[in-house]
């Protein structure tokens, strides 16, 4: 039997609205500006992971043999800097939230739409500068900074790498400010605070540390550039400065910069988990209120990573009780997204994997950030391999996790396409195996008393080290295998329909990829966030 | 939002206000007052900037929401200098030997 295929007409969607390179570039919709982003940080994903390899070819052997003790200096600080500043930080606000937060709230666009596209500009601005610091030999203070070392002795690009940070910092405040203006002004009508996308109250939380930490760092990374360049005494003993004081603003603002990876990933969580369970999210006002409570509380936890700096001891016990505090909210979270499985009707979609897989990892990474607010832990296992696999627990089997799973969901939304599920699932399975092997060994380093920033280290730390440099290449391939298949998809992919996952929320309302405008009609909303109980029986009525 | 008109006496005063404080942070600079100095010369800062924040920058008649975002801004710095002074103000209390004294 043949069977005559008619194509209707492609519906004008953002993506064949208008062609060119200037469309691109001077563009001032939301989700246009979302795939500049997204762009430019894979760049600096692939980046930063070559720097990553290139550490672990290292560690596989006991001795310093690939690469000088300075240049491994050079190399953990690139991977840390480009990692944090140029990845993770925009990762899923400048990508997914650009992308979406317009949507979910049924708006048009983001408030500022010159501002989001500045954003980006400012981001590349620094992005180069810090680029331009890499080529020029690189800066070997760490990805902290950390005074005097950075102020009076390093004779690396501090300045220009600094500097990159402190730009890049000004298009984090962009994005927070415009989210919160657009979260604030540009609701549709009867989408009030309670009825809002627990993503969108993420990123509420996550713009409101953008706002009011990043200029702290900036300030920070301008009196280490004024120390450096005109001699005031700011963190040198010497000229009357004290280093400490350094440590606490720069902490200031990059503890809670874990908040800005976190939080968005946990948004991205509470959608996926309520999606393939089909079920409302349990406890939705304590998910909302615990993203706030993450935003205020990690402001007043960061002379944890200031215990074995001389820190008063009486200061260290008020930052070691706050840090326990944090693991409230984030165990609130943990507890809803569960019970919200409970009785779910779940679906083993990839996104899910990677819920599933962001839920395990981060109860890890949670529960050992609990153990190094112990003042008594941390005197033992600070700066070792403990503490780097802990903030990668979180970092990347965080925030990566989130992000990854988010870009699987709204894939099909964001280009109209579907990609292979084989392929998809395969990969979501190798990371979580790779990230595993890579990172669970350095425990067990660190716990031995494993310094971490070292190239070289006592031959009976190698059989971990060899397991966690195996574990990186799989992780590797994991990450590689969603570049390939999301590529591909663009060209070859199945076309998606409107709402291929049977979601709820107003994103999934309009086409696939959306027009320009977002949506045809404005929305009304009507119904409670997360009500699948109600779409079902609108379904099964229809 | 019905907007509040300012009258220009009204910013006229508060700049020659501006302008007296500003003299008065000179005027005190040339006595020796002991602690009281850093407290005369941040009262005086304070009270400018407040002047400032209200009129200038229109804070006393915006919504509560803008004043709301005004008062997290300072209370955020009242965070980052109290913990951090919880730092340095209690160094002191532990003796060389390691002991509380």
């Amino acid at each position: 039997m043949s069977v005559t295929v008619t194509t209707p007409a492609r519906r004008k969607n953002y993506l064949n609205a208008d062609y060119g390179i200037k469309s691109w570039l001077l563009t001032q919709d939301h989700k246009r500006i979302a795939i500049l982003y997204l762009v430019s940080i894979t760049f600096f994903f692939v980046l930063g992971g070559v720097m990553a390899a290139l550490i672990r070819v290292e560690l596989a052997t006991p001795l310093g043999d690939m690469v000088e003790p300075d240049t491994y200096n050079r190399l953990f600080t690139a991977h840390g800097v480009v990692m944090v500043f140029l990845f993770l930080i925009p990762s899923i606000p400048a990508v997914l939230g650009n992308f979406l937060i317009p949507l979910m709230i049924g708006a048009k666009d983001l408030a500022f739409p010159k501002l989001n596209l500045g954003s980006w500009y400012v981001y590349n601005l620094g992005a180069i500068l810090m680029v331009a610091a890499l080529l020029r030999g690189g800066t070997d203070t760490g990805w902290t900074f950390y005074t005097p070392y950075s102020s009076t002795f390093a004779d690396s690009e501090v300045i220009l790498t600094a500097l990159g940070a402190f730009v890049v910092g000004f298009s984090s405040i962009m994005t927070g400010l415009n989210f919160i203006v657009t979260i604030h002004r540009m609701r549709a009508p009867g989408l009030t605070w309670f009825r809002l996308p627990l993503f969108v109250w993420a990123h509420y939380g996550t713009s409101l540390i953008q706002i009011l930490g990043t200029p702290v760092v900036a300030i920070a990374i301008l009196l280490v550039a004024a120390e450096r360049l005109l001699h005031i005494g700011i963190f040198d003993p010497a000229l009357g400065g004290d280093p400490v004081l350094f440590q606490h603003l720069f902490w200031f603002y990059s503890h809670p910069a874990v908040y800005i990876m976190i939080l968005p990933s946990m948004g991205v969580i509470s959608e996926l988990i309520t999606a393939f369970s089909r079920k409302r999210i349990f406890g939705y006002k304590f998910v909302a209120f615990s993203s706030l409570a993450i935003a205020v509380l990690g402001f007043l936890v960061w002379g944890h990573h200031l215990f074995v700096s001389s820190q008063s001891i009486y200061a260290g016990l008020i930052f070691s009780v706050l840090s326990m505090l944090v693991a409230v909210p984030s165990a609130v979270k943990v507890f809803n997204w569960t019970a919200t499985l409970y009785q779910g009707s779940i679906s083993w979609q990839t996104p899910m994997i990677y819920a599933l897989g962001f839920i395990g990892l981060f109860v890890v990474g949670g529960l050992t950030g609990t153990m190094l607010a112990t003042l008594g832990i941390d005197m033992h296992v600070h700066d070792t391999y403990f503490v780097v696999a802990h903030f990668h627990y979180i970092m990347v089997g965080g925030a990566i996790m989130g992000y990854l799973g988010g870009l699987h969901f709204w894939w099909p939304k964001i280009t109209g396409r579907l990609y292979s599920v084989f392929w998809s699932k395969i990969s979501a399975g190798l990371i979580f195996v790779g990230f595993n092997l890579t990172f669970f060994p350095q425990f067990l380093l660190g716990y031995m008393g494993m310094p971490r920033r070292y190239h070289s280290y006592p031959e009976e730390f190698q059989i971990l080290n060899v397991l966690s440099s195996a574990g990186a290449t799989i992780l590797g391939l994991g990450y590689l295998l969603p570049l390939i298949y999301f590529t591909w998809s663009m060209r070859y992919g199945e076309r998606a329909s409107d709402n291929p996952w049977g979601a709820y929320g107003l994103e999934w309302e309009t086409s696939s990829p959306p027009p320009t405008l977002n949506f045809d009609e404005p929305p009304v909303v009507t119904t409670e966030a997360y009500d699948y109980l109600a779409m079902r029986d609108k379904k099964t009525a229809a | 939002m019905s907007e509040t008109i300012t009258p220009v006496r009204t910013y006229l005063v508060v700049f020659l206000a501006l302008m007296v404080l500003t003299a008065i942070t000179v005027a005190v600079a040339f006595f020796e007052l002991g602690p009281l100095n850093d407290i005369a010369a941040m009262g005086i800062a304070i009270t400018k900037a407040c002047l400032v924040i209200l009129y200038f920058m229109h804070v006393r008649h915006s919504s509560r929401l803008t004043k709301v975002v005004v008062v997290a801004g300072f209370l955020w710095l009242l965070f980052l200098i109290g913990f951090t002074m919880s730092d340095y103000l209690t160094r002191g209390m532990i003796s060389m030997q390691g002991t509380i004294g």
